[in-house]
């Protein structure tokens, strides 16, 4: 689906409302409304060359280019015939088009198949088969299950119970989880299978309006460029003032009196020659603007966006996906990337959580010993316990440690009552569409992983009332009487059920953070605890995320009369939340301890060693996170991101903005205690926008920051505070982020730091930060992302980062700044000649150069060496880089490309330019050829600098290319032979007989290029050209090498690819830090399981339709997955009121929904 | 097997090309390279250059100024208002003879044949013989495609029109034998010129051809009498006007007049002048010039030079590179 790309229609006066009458054409027709077609193309086959030109010469460069043409054809001013213009131009003119026409071709085709999906549409009391972009306003539709939609719908009637439709956005927000919809009771009862209403069509749908506009986002290097070509322009002036200034005084002095032999028709008015002259030189000095320059900077951003394509170490077989580049201008931005700001869920984590370990008792389970006592790393390979004893099983489940399921079948009572109140306590809902395949909706994947786990043990949870839970234990169905679900909230930290066993015992089961629960537990548990707590400090040191689990057998009488205050709790008006509290407080305690478990956030292959890689290449990683603090905390540990070696980590928690701005200055102050405290490095930018310079801090440290915390740290008065403290970090840590922070974050650091920034994630509530990034990376492999589409490059694991970064980015950029430094170079010189030429021929805006070779140069002499470089060129080979992210710094500087390097590229031609000028100059002014004839005539003059300059910028190319491939020897090799062959085929008798006016240089090369002094003198120029340049950098290379000089020294000294680094082992801590706690899900579910409402069907999984219940409740938003994890359900900023948080949201289907 | 390949479809080729990893040398600036490198270069460009000033300076060249500016100057008279048919006598004397073939230069400076619009003053389809240009010459040509009575000029353009006119005559002073110096005047243009870009009109004879044109506004004859004892060497094929249209490329320059292929021994001579062309309106100089040439062409000593200079250069860079290299070499361990 590529509709995402277009630009939004510009926005209609605001519609306040919208008349229609369903099922009528006619009168809906009244009004005009768009039709359903969807349109993101910009042509057709007629329009196309119009608009399409148009468009090009909005392009200040093409525009320039008409407007020179303008002026050949004015024969006062023409210096150059039309065709050195015209040829480059239509050559430039037509690549663009053919871009841009294969560009919609691409657009046209996904409308259309957009477009003529079917639906079923209700005319004439019939139902029609229609194709959607028939469908009008007002129509009524009938959609079954699985359909696409492609219009905003209001939904009249369902077939399901309650008339709930259940949507799937996938190709909105890459959630595959299923949303639910309830139409109004009004209209519920007219029909059966989902009949809606189309309300708004084609453009004016609200995903077509809140599509934003989408900006077009250009690199540093870009707007350096647009800089630098109005630098050119206004030295182009420059130099067309001095020469028509030089033009003013000729005529004066000399041109007046020559007019013996060369008589001007209007007169000899000086200052018009000069006039006339500016504007001759602005057409043969045209070539510092180089015209060629935007489309080879685009061919070589696209040729080295393909390698990113073709790249099989950013393939993923497991989902079969390459690497994509998806935006196939932002290359270069790559090799300059300072922040990489990253979502975590899905994108450091897989967002799968394994039980992966569990103290039972004072027993660890979970690890696997060898013979010797040894514990042995659990690979692929390890053996998994065997769990075909159990029917029901989840063939996906793995566990390797075999005592467990031993402890389970002898019975043990302290294991099967851990595995029962898994089963018991949580709020997941069982669907069971087939005996014995059983589909867990879990709210959190945590609660999925624990009931899983205990289902796999011989507890499997079956089906649940809202007053009864049905389990099968070890093979016997059960059915526990549900009485009461003390329900999760963030300040608890733990939920708990009170259940009546069916042999009438009355139990509460509870699950929670260890620390709650600890203070809740019975003092005979106190030996036990002691060594729980070393299993969980143990557990938390491998980065697991724990629980603690507890139990208490109730007494019925107190049960009973808890329950009737309970009862008078929760119908009471006022302070019912409090009285709750304390109730639940009251019948938790001196529980009994059951153990606890360790759930694996599993980490995405590689996270941690990419991370390491990237902190080395001097990248700042921040993670913006919709997880809580203790849980992004955790996974921040466990991928490398907080190390237990840094010196500190704060933890900014703060609720009220004086706490913030106090936590964040005494960060400040501890890591940098002699700081003037008034000074802030900064420069001034236009506009009064800030430019916050880097600030050198000793030691590493991280920084945590929590939602709340954030949302005053990013107020205006503080941002700049928040700022200075958290870049001096190594990496932070945001939780608790809405989307909306997570772009502001982004915006901020744009906004004060002159860095690349880089956003990289894969739901939609990251859309928000990878739209406002330099570059947005998304994470692909599962079908329509709302983050991919929206991104720039999209890979499928986090880990190919580091090649995107250190290898594609790197090159991009050294290729590209070498490009455009020789480019620049080239030009320059080219054009400089001119320029001294004019103070030798009456500032007359005579060429140097044959008129043909103005025409070529640029497009066939020197394209494709310099193309070639541009595609093949690397310092050091992509295992290197590697073995030396510090590689990638220069980038980050802006070290190869900056107007420092420019002024120098445009020295160094001012040098060349001279010495291909006065050498051929002297060499040749008052010399004749070895028969005695002339040689220092116009024709062979020009043939002799134009060879001069032809040879000194390939040897200037020769000299930048540090990788010649045999296309990049070819290339440079062919151009010069492709000089010489069309110069001598130009020159011959035969092109000269077929259009004597067109080729008046007959001759020429024949009879210069066998006279020895002029070999000799490109010899000279050659040479000359080329020798401070070798000195310059040989000495450079010794007194102050750079870090790239330092690793092509290594390789050569290599000479050999380095062994690839040793996999390094799993990272293990013995950290006294205690882990997360395994919940994070939302408060709400126990009222709801317990409701019914839910229940009157079963969940139904795959995808269905999408449709809004009209406009009444928010559709479409980009809140996402973090929406469900708001710890309260009200929104977590303020700024984001109008973004209503839909609940049951969050029920996520365990089983993959892609199949 | 089936499956896999299905399932590794999007996999991308294993190309050396797709992958990045095709074979290439990686060049260096490193010491084993630069510094014997600059040391070669420099005793070859040594060599080159001792070779070159050698050479330049065993090429003899005699130049005389005759615009007649001076006083003293033997043309002094001829640069008068109104004198027509002009001739001065330029004497000298040479006291080392010549040898091998003499070629016999005019000279001119601060003569801007390369300004750009004297330099496309002329029209190449007419110059080629095509005789539908002599009826309507090229409008580069302007202001002297057509005269005052809107007749086509032929040749047409400001090139032509101011070719040079001055002619000489050289003797040899043997006391009172006064002998002539044969000058040839074949060949002095280039084959392309005379055999392919310049032809006349095949209408015989030549003169029918320039019917209903004009003569160039200053030429005294038309260019069909420009050599009339030789049709070879008539028209537009006339080698002194090949020479002529082969503009400079800059303001200070000299052609090739005649070449005396015996050589001039010494002896005393006179050079008979007849002054014509007018140069002194834009401070012009007109000069003449013997010279003959070698291997290298013409004298000329500014590249024997430059590559002795530069040659020492490199020489001189190596020996500080060599230091530099000794001294700061970067520390291999990292």
């Amino acid at each position: 689906m590529s509709f995402f790309g277009m630009d939004c229609l510009r926005k209609k006066e605001r519609e306040l409302e919208r008349k229609l009458r369903a099922n009528d054409r006619e009168y809906n027709l009244t009004f005009k409304y768009a039709t359903n077609a969807i349109k993101t193309s910009k042509y057709n086959p007629f329009t196309f060359l119009p608009l399409n030109l148009f468009e090009q010469f909005q392009r200040i460069a093409n525009a320039y280019f008409l407007f020179l043409l303008v002026l050949q054809v004015i024969p006062q001013i023409s210096s150059l015939s039309w065709f050195t213009t015209v040829v480059p131009l239509v050559l430039v003119l037509t690549v663009t088009a053919a871009k841009d026409a294969t560009d919609d071709i691409n657009r046209h085709r996904s409308d259309n198949q957009v477009n003529n999906r079917k639906v079923q549409v209700l005319i004439d009391r019939k139902l029609q088969s229609k194709k959607w972009m028939d469908v009008q306003v007002g129509d009524i539709i009938r959609l079954e299950n699985n359909q696409f939609v492609t219009a905003d719908l209001l939904l009249l009637s369902s077939s399901e119970p309650l008339n709930l439709v259940y949507i799937e956005t996938a190709e909105l927000d890459g959630e595959t989880n299923l949303k639910v919809r309830q139409a109004l009771t009004v209209t519920g009862d007219l029909g059966e299978d989902s009949e809606k209403l189309a309300d708004f069509n084609g453009p004016e749908t609200k995903l077509m309006q809140n599509c934003g506009k989408t900006t077009f986002k250009r690199t540093s290097i870009d707007r350096l460029m647009n800089v630098l070509v109005l630098c050119i322009f206004g030295f182009l002036a420059f130099m067309c003032t001095i020469l028509a200034i030089g033009n003013f005084f000729w005529e004066v002095n000399e041109g007046s009196q020559f007019m013996v032999f060369l008589p001007r028709q209007d007169g000899n008015n000086a200052a018009f020659s000069a006039f006339l002259t500016f504007w001759s030189y602005v057409i043969i000095l045209n070539t510092v603007v180089p015209i060629s320059l935007y489309v080879s900077v685009e061919i070589i951003r696209l040729g080295n966006s393909f390698y990113i394509d073709w790249d099989r170490k950013m393939y993923f077989a497991r989902y079969n996906t390459p690497a994509e580049a998806r935006t196939t201008t932002l290359n270069e931005e790559l090799g300059q990337i300072k922040y990489v700001f990253s979502d975590k869920t899905g994108t450091l984590t897989q967002n799968i959580m394994t039980f992966n370990k569990c103290s039972i008792n004072g027993k660890s389970y979970g690890d696997v010993y060898d013979y010797t006592g040894q514990r042995l790393e659990i690979t692929e390979h390890t053996e998994t316990v065997d769990f075909s004893f159990n029917p029901l099983a989840d063939p996906r489940f793995m566990f390797h440690d075999h005592s467990l399921v031993e402890a389970v079948k002898l019975e043990d009572p302290e294991v099967h009552n851990f595995f029962r109140l898994l089963a018991l306590c949580h709020t997941v809902m069982a669907e069971e569409k087939k005996e014995g395949e059983l589909f867990y909706q879990a709210q959190s994947p945590d609660e999925g992983a624990l009931v899983t786990a205990a289902r796999n043990f011989g507890f499997v949870f079956r089906s649940r009332t809202p007053d009864s839970v049905s389990i099968v234990e070890m093979g016997e169905q059960r059915s526990y009487e549900l009485l009461a679900i003390l329900d999760f909230n963030n300040v608890r930290k733990r939920m708990s059920v009170i259940v009546r066993s069916p042999e009438g015992k009355l139990c509460l089961y509870c699950k929670g953070a260890d620390t709650i629960i600890y203070e809740r537990l019975h003092q005979s548990c106190s030996k036990l605890m002691d060594v729980t707590t070393e299993h969980l400090n143990e557990f938390a040191g491998e980065g697991l995320r724990t629980l603690a689990l507890a139990y208490k057998n109730l007494d019925e009488e107190y049960f009973n009369q808890w329950k009737q205050r309970h009862h008078e709790a929760s119908t009471e008006l006022d302070n019912q939340e409090s009285k709750l509290e304390e109730l639940y407080e009251e019948i938790e305690k001196d529980l009994l301890l059951l153990g606890a478990t360790a759930i694996e956030d599993k980490l995405q292959d590689g996270v941690p060693q990419t991370i390491e890689q990237l902190s080395k290449a001097n990248i700042k990683i921040w993670v913006l996170t919709g997880d809580k603090q203790e849980t992004a905390e955790n996974i921040g540990y466990s991928c490398n991101l907080l190390r237990e070696e840094m010196n500190d980590v704060f933890i900014v928690s703060g609720n009220s903005p004086e706490d913030v701005r106090e936590e964040l200055r005494n960060a400040r102050t501890s890591m940098k205690p002699v700081e003037d405290s008034m000074f802030v490095p900064e420069r001034t930018l236009g506009k009064g926008v800030k430019l916050i310079a880097d600030e050198l801090v000793n030691g590493e440290y991280g920084l945590v920051i929590n939602g709340h915390s954030l949302a005053y740290a990013l107020e205006g008065s503080m941002e700049l505070e928040f700022l200075r403290t958290a870049c001096m970090c190594k990496s932070v840590i945001c939780c608790r982020v809405t989307p909306l922070q997570k772009a502001q974050v982004v915006e901020l650091v744009k906004k004060y730091k002159q860095a690349v920034t880089l956003a990289i994630g894969d739901g939609a509530n990251d859309v928000s930060m990878i739209k406002a990034a330099h570059i947005g990376v998304g994470i692909s492999g599962q079908e329509g992302m709302q983050a991919v589409l929206s991104s720039d490059y999209s890979f499928a694991q986090f880990r190919f980062l580091q090649r995107l970064l250190l290898v594609h980015g790197r090159w991009s950029y050294l290729r590209m700044c070498k490009f455009l430094r020789y480019f620049f170079y080239k030009n320059f010189t080219f054009t400089f000649v001119h320029f001294w030429y004019g103070f030798f021929c009456g500032f007359s805006a005579q060429t140097v150069y044959d008129e043909w070779f103005i025409t070529l140069y640029n497009l066939m002499y020197t394209a494709l060496p310099v193309l070639g470089m541009s595609l093949f060129d690397q310092d050091v080979n992509d295992v290197w880089s590697f073995q030396y992210p510090q590689l990638y710094i220069p980038g980050q500087l802006n070290l190869y490309f900056s107007r420092k390097a420019f002024f120098k590229c445009a020295l160094h031609s001012c040098y060349s330019s001279m010495v291909l000028f006065f050498i051929p100059y002297l060499a040749m002014h008052n010399t004749v050829r070895d028969d005695g004839k002339d040689v220092a005539d116009y024709q062979s003059f020009a043939l002799l600098t134009q060879t001069c300059l032809l040879f000194a910028v390939t040897i200037q190319l020769a000299l930048e290319m540090s990788y010649w491939t045999a296309v990049n020897t070819f290339f440079v090799l062919g151009s010069l032979a492709m000089y010489f062959a069309v110069t001598f085929t130009m020159y011959s008798n035969g092109m000269f007989l077929m259009l004597p006016s067109a080729f008046p240089f007959i001759g020429t090369a024949r009879n210069s290029l066998n006279q020895p002094n002029i070999w000799l003198t490109i010899l000279l120029t050659s040479i000359l050209c080329v020798l401070p340049v070798v000195t310059y950098r040989f000495l450079f290379i010794q007194l102050y090498p750079t870090i790239n000089d330092k690793v092509m020294f290594k390789v050569r000294q290599a000479k050999a690819t380095p062994a690839p680094p040793p996999l390094r082992t799993r990272i293990r801590r013995t950290s006294s830090r205690r882990s997360g706690y395994a919940f994070s899900h939302a408060q709400g579910y126990g009222n709801l399981v317990t409701s019914g409402r839910f229940l009157r069907r079963p969940a139904l999984s795959g995808s269905s339709g999408f449709g809004n219940i009209g406009r009444t409740t928010t559709g479409f938003s980009p809140m996402g997955r973090s929406a469900g994890y708001s710890p309260t359900g009200r929104p977590q900023n303020a700024k984001v009121q109008d973004v209503e948080v839909t609940s049951l949201q969050m029920y996520r289907t365990i089983k993959d929904p892609a199949f | 097997m089936g499956k896999e390949e299905q399932e590794l479809a999007n996999r991308p080729d294993n190309t050396a090309f797709t992958q990045q990893r095709l074979p290439a040398w990686q060049p260096m600036l490193s010491a084993g390279i630069v510094i014997p490198g600059f040391v070669l270069i420099g005793l070859a460009f040594i060599g080159i250059g001792v070779a070159l000033f050698i050479t330049s300076r065993s090429i003899q060249v005699l130049e005389f100024d005759y615009t007649g500016v001076e006083q003293n100057s033997p043309c002094f008279n001829c640069t008068g208002q109104k004198v027509l048919n002009c001739v001065c006598n330029l004497d000298f004397s040479i006291d080392r003879p010549f040898t091998g073939t003499v070629f016999f230069y005019y000279g001119l400076s601060n003569y801007f044949q390369n300004f750009r619009k004297y330099s496309v003053s002329k029209d190449d389809s007419q110059l080629y013989g095509d005789i539908t240009y002599f009826k309507s010459p090229s409008v580069t040509c302007s202001p002297y495609d057509y005269d005052s009575n809107n007749q086509p000029i032929v040749p047409c353009g400001s090139i032509a029109n101011s070719m040079f006119n001055d002619t000489f005559k050289l003797n040899n002073i043997n006391g009172s034998k006064v002998d002539l110096v044969p000058l040839d005047g074949k060949g002095i243009a280039w084959w392309t010129d005379y055999n392919i870009k310049y032809r006349n009109p095949s209408i015989t004879p030549l003169k029918n051809a320039f019917n209903n044109t004009v003569k160039p506004i200053f030429w005294s004859k038309p260019a069909y009498e420009l050599d009339t004892t030789d049709p070879a060497n008539n028209g537009f094929i006339n080698q002194d006007f090949l020479v002529w249209m082969r503009r400079a490329a800059l303001p200070n320059f000299r052609k090739l007049y005649r070449r005396i292929d015996k050589g001039l021994p010494i002896g005393n001579y006179s050079l008979a002048i007849s002054y014509n062309y007018p140069v002194l309106s834009f401070n012009g100089r007109k000069k003449v010039v013997f010279s003959n040439v070698s291997w290298m062409g013409g004298k000329n000593e500014f590249l024997g030079i430059a590559y002795l200079v530069i040659g020492s250069m490199c020489v001189f860079m190596s020996i500080v590179m060599l230091i530099v290299y000794a001294k700061f070499k970067f520390p291999e361990e990292d």
